[in-house]
């Protein structure tokens, strides 16, 4: 069953569904959308050092994008540039050299708009125990660090006087954040990794009034978004990563219909 | 906890530098089971910092903090909920410990605000927010409660209910109470030692005789005088607006 390339590609979706909707959940809460795209670009460049090293490819990336977020730590601590200044700089220069490099690696052909996009014929065997072993790996740890994770995203001097130890939660929640990166840059590619985690996460919080619900639907959207989108991709020859965020951009305008709905029921 | 005494959290002469400009300085306070220590002074006096160092926020203190209990429940100074964070009661209840359903209605029936129990964070009111507050900090019966400021934002016959209530729970669960207040000149009556801070410790004492200030008693009534009292002092020095003690 899994030699049919379109059976892989929509069983990797469902397998980065899972994972992305908890994990999009404190992207969106704890306001790191940038954060993430930040360690998306840098995948780039996990990418090519993967290649050139004859390294497995999400290895590569999971590394870069950890470094990539230390550095950031350092940035911050060391200099008087403001977050979004620092992101940007990490986000642009790692995309930049990321392509450079590219451009050096003459012996090897890159598929760029696949790496910028996904591709949906790309997805082998190897990929798919990386995707739900990795994504299984993920989530435990997300439920193991859980508690002090969304205690300090409500409140970080509380979660800290009550002993849960909320820096150490952070750090963990980075390298989750590159990891779901490395797994899922085949189907969704680079510049639309975090448009998966927040999307279908922006679709639930207008439908939801609690956070369990909320990762619960960000589930569900994040589900029926690969379902749909990879459908469509085979249908109308449309790369794997914009078919998928299109479908979920859709069901967010849907979503937007029960907020407009509520807030008439108040009136 | 230390056997002999009771105490549960003593600073030992403690200060906190920060870019070069000490917050606070030489601050020695205990807070004992079953006692309330109220810390009051000006805004930016280090009242809030000196909470913070008790509960072992900073790392790089001058002094000792001895801390007997781990136990420990906290409502903290501000606390603003993102509208992009979907939260009930419920949820906030079982933020930092895995409770009972029993022991959350419990606790928030003693603040309460049991009625409250699904109702979205947003919706609340000031004073609400600050119950629901109360009820997550002595939901795991902890033997020291710090309160920052519990009563911000919440009307006087609210504040005096509030307080009521803080007293209430401190007979209640026998713990000791270190509380922040915003206001200079008035405190719980309850209170068993008053902190006043500016950068150091001016002055403290107890406010017991204050609450029957007749004065007072005219101006807020009979019923805010079993609540409140007035903590009359006088420093002998002043602050200058450089940061330089003067004496008088």
């Amino acid at each position: 069953m899994l030699d049919d390339f379109f059976i892989r590609a929509l069983v990797a979706g469902i397998g980065i569904a899972f994972v992305a909707g908890p994990l999009g959940c404190f992207v969106v809460w704890r306001r790191l959308s940038y954060f993430g795209d930040t360690l998306a670009h840098s995948a780039l460049l996990g990418v090519t050092i993967a290649y050139s090293l004859e390294f497995n490819i999400a290895v590569s990336i999971f590394l870069i994008s950890s470094v990539i977020a230390l550095i950031l730590i350092q940035l911050q601590r060391k200099t008087n540039l403001p977050s979004d200044a620092l992101l940007g700089l990490l986000a642009h220069s790692s995309l930049a050299v990321g392509l450079v490099v590219i451009g050096f690696l003459t012996f090897i052909r890159f598929d760029i708009m696949g790496l910028l996009f996904g591709d949906i014929l790309a997805v082998n065997k190897k990929d798919l125990f990386i995707i739900w072993f990795g994504g299984a790996l993920i989530l435990i740890t997300l439920k193991i660090i859980w508690k002090p994770l969304f205690a300090s995203t409500v409140n970080y001097e509380l979660a800290e006087a009550e002993g849960l130890n909320p820096d150490r939660a952070k750090a963990v929640f980075t390298v989750l954040l590159a990891a779901i990166i490395a797994i899922s840059i085949k189907l969704v590619g680079v510049l639309l990794i975090t448009g998966m985690l927040i999307i279908p996460t922006a679709m639930a919080r207008n439908l939801s009034d609690n956070p369990q619900k909320m990762v619960i639907f960000s589930i569900i959207g994040g589900l029926l978004s690969v379902i749909i989108g990879l459908f469509s991709s085979l249908e109308f020859n449309t790369p794997s990563g914009p078919s998928i965020i299109a479908a979920a951009l859709v069901l967010f305008i849907f979503s937007l219909l029960k907020v407009k709905q509520t807030i008439q029921l108040k009136n | 906890m230390s056997i002999e005494n009771n105490v549960l959290v003593k600073l030992n002469n403690v200060g906190l530098k920060q870019n070069q400009k000490w917050l606070v300085q030489g601050v020695s306070l205990q807070v004992e089971k079953g006692k309330i220590v109220t810390l009051i002074g000006p805004n930016g006096s280090g009242k809030s910092t000196t909470a913070k160092i008790a509960l072992g926020f900073y790392k790089n203190i001058e002094g000792n903090v001895e801390k007997y209990t781990s136990n420990i429940g906290y409502v903290p100074q501000k606390i603003s909920i993102d509208w992009t964070l979907p939260l009930r009661v419920n949820d906030l209840m079982l933020l930092t410990e895995n409770l009972s359903d029993e022991v959350i209605n419990e606790s928030l029936t003693l603040t309460g605000v049991k009625h409250l129990k699904d109702k979205s964070l947003a919706n609340l009111s000031g004073g609400e927010f600050q119950r629901v507050l109360l009820a997550r900090a002595i939901s795991k019966k902890p033997d020291l409660l710090v309160l920052d400021e519990p009563v911000q934002g919440v009307d006087f016959t609210g504040e005096i209910e509030l307080y009521e209530l803080i007293k209430e729970l401190s007979l209640k669960l026998n713990c000791g109470i270190l509380l922040i207040s915003h206001d200079l000149h008035t405190v719980m009556s309850a209170t068993d030692h008053v902190v006043c801070l500016n950068g150091h410790v001016c002055c403290c004492g107890s406010p017991s005789e204050v609450a029957k200030n007749s004065e007072y008693k005219a101006l807020f009534g009979e019923q805010a005088s079993q609540t409140l009292a007035i903590y009359e002092h006088k420093h002998d020095h002043v602050h200058t607006t450089d940061g330089e003690i003067k004496k008088k």
